[in-house]
């Protein structure tokens, strides 16, 4: 396994119970590159995201995390997560929220609470700490679980669809945080079915059927499959696989 | 330390939450406060009817009970029927007859006490009556205040802190603390310390009114008292947190009452078991509320110290802790390592 790999994910198949969610995986991230996992919802997306964080674990095969296998407690402050729903205190403000995460990675007194100052600059909210969540309105809450996940400065940002719910305008504001981390050397994960998004990420990955059915960046998988989208190029390998299987 | 922050959490979200606060804080002095007043307020002495009596049973009864004299039975039996009176004497002969109502065998029993009093009397002696523990003016709610206040104890602090776990549950914040270094048995220390906070207020607030305002009987010592509620709310705790974990929702959580909190009321000595088939009593030793019962009625009755109570102590530490370990195991459901 090369060292360049921050994930590396081998065969990896996840069941629960009796039902397979995903089935031979196979799956290497580079350090500084932003992976789009694309699919629609009910593929696994979240499971496969799961696995990484280390929340589940592998039924057949192994997942790596930075050289450590997953689930494993040490591989998990350099893991920057940001779930699908927003998991925040409601009857606490934001800045006592990130305080919360924040000592959870065991930054604690100035460190933690300059910390907290940025993170809240970082996704616009720096006058609105003081205000309790539960007064929060759905976009602020996107921004508060981002600021969230950056709050300990991780080397791997894991992102369960970041931008579901909030208007083009944030939505902007988000990549261009996200290619600002990927230049200071952070490597991304990311969920989504906004096909527009897809454009933005180095390298695609397209799951469907309890697989990933294509693998490559926007372009190349807009040129294999001869279509001008992402969009296009996703229909046409599920397509592909509908055939195959059949 | 994580453990302290979690518990640091909880203790703020917990003072903005006033309304909780209220609920533990009054709600335990509240029932314990009503529950003594129905107790202690119950009839001491019968009203009775007498028809054609010798003055000589009547000034005897006197001493007794109420007593009215009335002119025919028919209008006792109207007394009666209308529970104006519990009961009527009438003499045929020289032989009483009485007639209770008898719906109530609370009342029942102390028409009964009453008749046997003066039939007492008659005989030849009076005999002396010694108590070993208690006295003769020992009611029943205060023979049974320490078991109450031990349950609403318990009671309370299950459902707050059940609901309280729960709503992590529900929230996905436990999911998402779970995605950080946060050890499982962090987040079970955790709780246990942030609750432990109020609890432990909670706990003194309803020990103090208990003992200071309602004036139930204090043989032992106040410490002593102190430290068997406070291991009693931490299983309570401890449990509250685990059953929360096999429920989906407050609706689950509260079908556990019934199951789970009403038998250690009825099992817990309120109701004595010496005649209750074997399988009753077994059970009642798998509940943590009977070893807690029975130190508080020791200290509390009898004058006991911790140390004759030590066997009912080490059984609730220990199934505070099993209930504590079983939550951390609990919590692999969301995280495997």
């Amino acid at each position: 396994m090369s060292n360049e790999n921050v994930v590396e994910i081998e065969h990896y198949k996840q069941q629960f119970g009796k039902s397979v969610v995903l089935e031979n995986i196979n799956l290497s991230v580079k350090k500084g590159e932003i992976l789009g996992l694309l699919g629609p919802s009910g593929s696994g997306k979240t499971t496969l995201i799961k696995a990484i964080v280390g929340m589940n674990e592998a039924t057949e095969g192994s997942v790596f995390v930075l050289q450590t296998k997953m689930p494993s407690l040490s591989a998990v402050p350099k893991i920057g997560y940001m779930a699908q729903s927003d998991a925040l205190y409601e009857d606490l403000n934001a800045y006592d929220n990130i305080l919360f995460f924040a000592s959870l990675y065991g930054m604690k007194g100035k460190v933690a609470k300059k910390r907290a100052d940025e993170v809240l600059e970082l996704v616009l909210l720096k006058s609105d700490g003081k205000k309790l969540i539960k007064n929060f309105s759905g976009g602020m809450k996107r921004r508060l679980s981002l600021a969230i996940a950056l709050v300990h400065k991780p080397e791997i940002l894991i992102l369960d669809e970041p931008t579901v719910g909030i208007d083009p305008v944030l939505r902007n504001e988000f990549w261009k945080e996200f290619e600002r981390l990927r230049k200071e050397g952070v490597t991304i994960i990311i969920t989504t079915h906004v096909m527009d998004e897809a454009e933005h990420c180095d390298r695609l990955a397209l799951i469907r059927n309890g697989g990933i059915i294509a693998i490559g960046t926007p372009q190349e998988l807009k040129e294999n499959s001869g279509e001008s989208t992402v969009e296009g190029a996703f229909l046409y390998y599920g397509k592909e696989t509908e055939v195959n299987s059949i | 330390m994580r453990v302290l922050s979690i518990a640091k959490r909880l203790i703020k979200q917990l003072i903005g939450d006033k309304r909780s606060i209220a609920l533990m804080f009054v709600a335990p002095v509240f029932v314990m406060y009503l529950l003594s007043t129905i107790l202690t307020s119950a009839t001491i002495t019968p009203n009775l009817n007498v028809i054609s009596a010798p003055d000589a049973y009547v000034n005897k009864l006197q001493s007794y009970a109420n007593v009215t004299k009335v002119d025919s039975e028919e209008i006792a039996l109207k007394n009666l029927k209308d529970k104006s009176i519990d009961a009527y004497i009438v003499f045929t002969g020289n032989k009483p007859k009485i007639t209770l109502e008898g719906a109530d065998p609370s009342i029942t029993s102390l028409v009964m006490n009453t008749m046997n009093k003066i039939s007492l009397n008659s005989a030849l002696q009076k005999p002396e009556i010694n108590f070993l523990h208690g006295s003769i003016d020992m009611g029943a709610f205060d023979s049974m205040a320490p078991i109450l206040m031990g349950f609403f104890i318990f009671f309370f602090v299950f459902l707050i802190a059940g609901i309280a776990f729960l709503r992590e549950r529900i929230s996905g914040t436990l999911e998402r603390i779970l995605a950080t270094p946060l050890k499982r048995w962090e987040i079970v220390l955790g709780y246990f310390l942030g609750f432990g906070m109020f609890v432990s207020f909670q706990t003194i607030i309803l020990q103090v009114f208990s003992i200071y305002v309602l004036n139930v009987p204090m043989a032992g010592s106040f410490g002593a008292v102190l430290v068997i509620n406070l291991v009693l709310a931490g299983g309570s705790l401890a449990l509250g947190t685990l059953l929360s974990a096999f429920a989906r929702n407050e609706f689950q959580l509260f079908q556990f009452i019934p199951i789970v909190i009403v038998p250690q009321m009825m099992f817990s000595g309120i109701f004595d078991l010496r005649n209750a088939p074997a399988w009753a009593r077994i059970l009642s030793k798998i509940f943590p509320m009977t070893y807690g019962a029975e130190a508080l009625r020791d200290i509390m009755l009898r004058g006991k110290s911790l140390i004759d109570v030590k066997y009912d102590l080490m059984m609730l530490i220990g199934y505070a802790l099993l209930f504590l370990i079983l939550n951390t195991l609990a919590l692999k459901k969301y995280r495997k390592a």
